[in-house]
């Protein structure tokens, strides 16, 4: 478990430098229980023509009950590899991944799971697609109806218990995924880009939601994001993996203190450790893919008369 | 860029014009009088227009043989003899080709006997509409005026019944065993290479043997339904299954779904809307077996009627038949749409 080697000083209370109400915050997590426990994790894709793809190598990490995870990384790092790796979906080539300290060997109840593509049954109404894992462990349709309708509340969407999936807008699809994944009683929630396909308002209007549910239910998170801003709003702590092979880059406590709020986007907290990810995230972009991918904007030919000037 | 038009043979005698220079990246494209493009995305027509249309598509075959039957100078090969004159083979209401009728016409002014009279005819085997309409009524309402001819709609509830319980027994084993097929590759190898093959055998061809199996009555008609709806109905459905998206499946395993459970609850509800139009389609295609089925053993149902009024030379009745069968299926076919999106209102997008 390699977190990141942030020293312990006193002001200013930003990424690098951690002051001690920030200490405490962490310190009081990491004496919870472990709730996930990544060892070693290796992933190797065969290829058609023989050849192999290393998508993740020695990933090692732990988080501990009702932590929020959040995992960055530049494209083609492996997050979503990880992440269903995690859920049991995909299968690991080496290491060790336990939850509660159970090995996971396969999809299972213990991890719910939200997806980016709205993945709600669409012939099921609302609130039998929250009855459903209920009823897939046992329930009978009444019992599981009726605590469907207790996450539907939860979400503030029990007027749409009877709604089909196709009458709702993209926020409250994903609105409805979370509670019908929480219903469950899951330890962990895993979460693969939840928000990319919602727009910039549904997008931090769900973040808010997300935060608040976070915070009533015991419940571990490990979310996916592409979203820089959206992992320091969200996160406990930051895993920032780097592509080719992907692997840990480091892994950030986020300073910015809780409860959050959209305001804080200007703190210096906030704004030090996104310009950490930034450095740890695009630098490495720009000189993988650099030359071949875009360049210098000067390769662009001029095409316009000259004196027909735009800016 | 634009390709240089090859030159053609008789550009050779010509000095060859200047090829046009290929146009420069960044020239402006013609302004104005943008052409228009007849083929682009597909969209919905508005409604008025997509009636319009859709009874143009009925009307314009129509009219085409309204016109053929109605208009003497269109076609009109043959002469129908209405006095035969003293022209000893004719009778009236005989069909006999122009040019012999004119032969007898210019023989009997020659002889100075009586001419015979008649006026311009289509062949016996294409009767005008208004005829094929009133034997389409009097065939469904009355009884065949032939004492062995059977009745129109007894022989096409017969029919229906030998296309019900094909197409139920494929059913009962081809759309569990394609959904299988879809949802589980190990099943899909292990069976689909051989129906693929088996596929390709006509179903006819399994005639004579399902009559030594089976007797002469309906079990070899069935069973040729079945034999020519069910190997592509596996087909068909394993590959619907397919399409189910993974997701959804992904979603539903996380959430403990596990084999028998995950098809009954996710697999077979995702797919349902499309299985059932893959159904309907089935359908069809079972009709299209109908005809060389029930020719098979003692012929029966409206197979036996057609052939049994084409012996007789009533076409008119034949056609009367053929259409009645057109209508049931479209009938049936526009049934099943109506209740298909009362069953899955959720599909009604896609639908």
């Amino acid at each position: 478990m390699s977190a990141a080697p942030i020293p312990l000083t006193a002001e200013p209370c930003d990424y690098r430098t951690q002051c001690e109400p920030v200490r405490v915050r962490f310190e009081k997590l990491k004496a919870r229980e472990v709730a996930l426990k990544v060892e070693n994790l290796g992933k190797v894709f065969r290829n058609a023509d023989g050849g192999e793809t290393v998508a993740l190598r020695d990933i090692d990490l732990v988080t501990h009950r009702r932590e929020f995870l959040c995992v960055v990384g530049p494209s083609g790092c492996g997050k979503s590899t990880f992440v269903r790796i995690l859920a049991g979906l995909e299968t690991k080539t080496s290491g060790t991944v336990s939850v509660g300290g159970v090995p996971v060997s396969g999809p299972g109840a213990d991890r719910g799971m939200v997806f980016q593509g709205y993945t709600l049954f669409p012939w099921l109404t609302v609130k039998r697609n929250v009855a459903f894992g209920l009823e897939e462990n046992g329930e009978s349709r009444h019992v599981a109806e009726r605590e469907a309708l207790q996450w539907l509340a939860l979400i503030g969407l029990e007027r749409f218990a009877d709604a089909y999936p196709h009458q709702l807008s993209g926020g409250m699809k994903q609105r409805v995924a979370i509670a019908r994944a929480l219903a469950m009683r899951p330890r962990i929630l895993l979460m693969d880009e939840p928000f990319s396909a919602l727009d910039a308002q549904s997008r931090a209007r769900m973040q808010a939601y997300l935060i608040e549910i976070w915070r009533k239910i015991d419940i571990t998170i490990v979310f996916i994001t592409h979203d820089l801003d959206e992992a320091v709003t969200l996160a406990d702590r930051i895993l920032v993996l780097k592509a080719h092979p992907g692997e840990v880059e480091e892994l950030i406590e986020v300073p910015v203190p809780r409860p959050r709020h959209p305001g804080q986007m200007l703190t210096p907290e906030f704004r030090a450790t996104r310009a950490r990810l930034d450095a740890l995230i695009h630098p490495a972009e720009a000189e993988a893919d650099g030359p071949a991918d875009l360049g210098s904007l000067d390769m662009v030919t001029r095409m316009a008369s000259v004196g027909d000037e735009v800016e | 860029m634009r390709a240089r038009p090859l030159p053609s043979p008789t550009d050779d005698a010509a000095p060859a014009a200047p090829a046009p220079l290929p146009s420069v990246a960044g020239a402006a494209a013609p302004v104005g009088r943008a052409r228009r493009s007849w083929i682009g995305v597909a969209r919905p027509l508005p409604p008025r227009k997509r009636l319009a249309l859709t009874l143009l598509s009925f009307l314009l075959p129509l009219g085409l043989w309204a016109a053929v039957s109605y208009l003497p100078f269109l076609w009109h090969p043959l002469v129908e003899v209405t006095n035969s004159g003293e022209v000893a083979w004719m009778e009236p209401g005989m069909r006999v080709p122009k040019a012999a009728f004119a032969e007898e016409v210019a023989a009997a002014s020659s002889a100075g006997t009586e001419a015979p009279a008649g006026r311009p005819a289509n062949p016996v085997y294409l009767p005008a509409p208004h005829e094929v309409a009133v034997a389409l009524w009097t065939t469904l309402t009355a009884a065949p005026p032939q004492r062995d001819a059977i009745w129109l709609p007894a022989s096409l509830w017969h029919s229906i019944q030998i296309i019900f319980w094909g197409f139920t027994i494929s059913s009962i084993f081809g759309v569990p065993l394609g959904v299988l097929c879809g949802a589980q590759p190990t099943i899909a190898r292990l069976t689909e290479p051989v129906i693929e093959f088996v596929r390709y055998l006509p179903a006819p061809a399994f005639g004579a043997l399902m009559v030594a199996i089976l007797g002469i009555y309906d079990g070899p008609k069935i069973a040729i339904i079945v034999i020519g709806t069910f190997f592509q109905q596996v087909l068909v459905i394993a590959n619907t299954t397919r399409r189910v998206d993974p997701l959804l499946i992904e979603a539903a395993l996380t959430m403990g779904s596990r084999n028998l459970r995950l098809i009954r609850r996710v697999v077979v509800p995702a797919v349902l809307p499309q299985l059932y139009r893959d159904q309907r389609i089935l359908l069809g295609w079972a009709w299209t077996y109908l005809i060389v089925a029930e020719l098979i053993g003692t012929s029966s149902g409206i197979t036996f009627f057609i052939t049994q009024q084409a012996r007789y030379q009533h076409f008119d009745n034949v056609y009367a038949a053929i259409l009645v069968i057109g209508f049931i299926g479209i009938a049936t076919d526009i049934a099943l749409a109506l209740l298909g999106r009362r069953l899955f209102p959720y599909a009604r997008a896609e639908a």
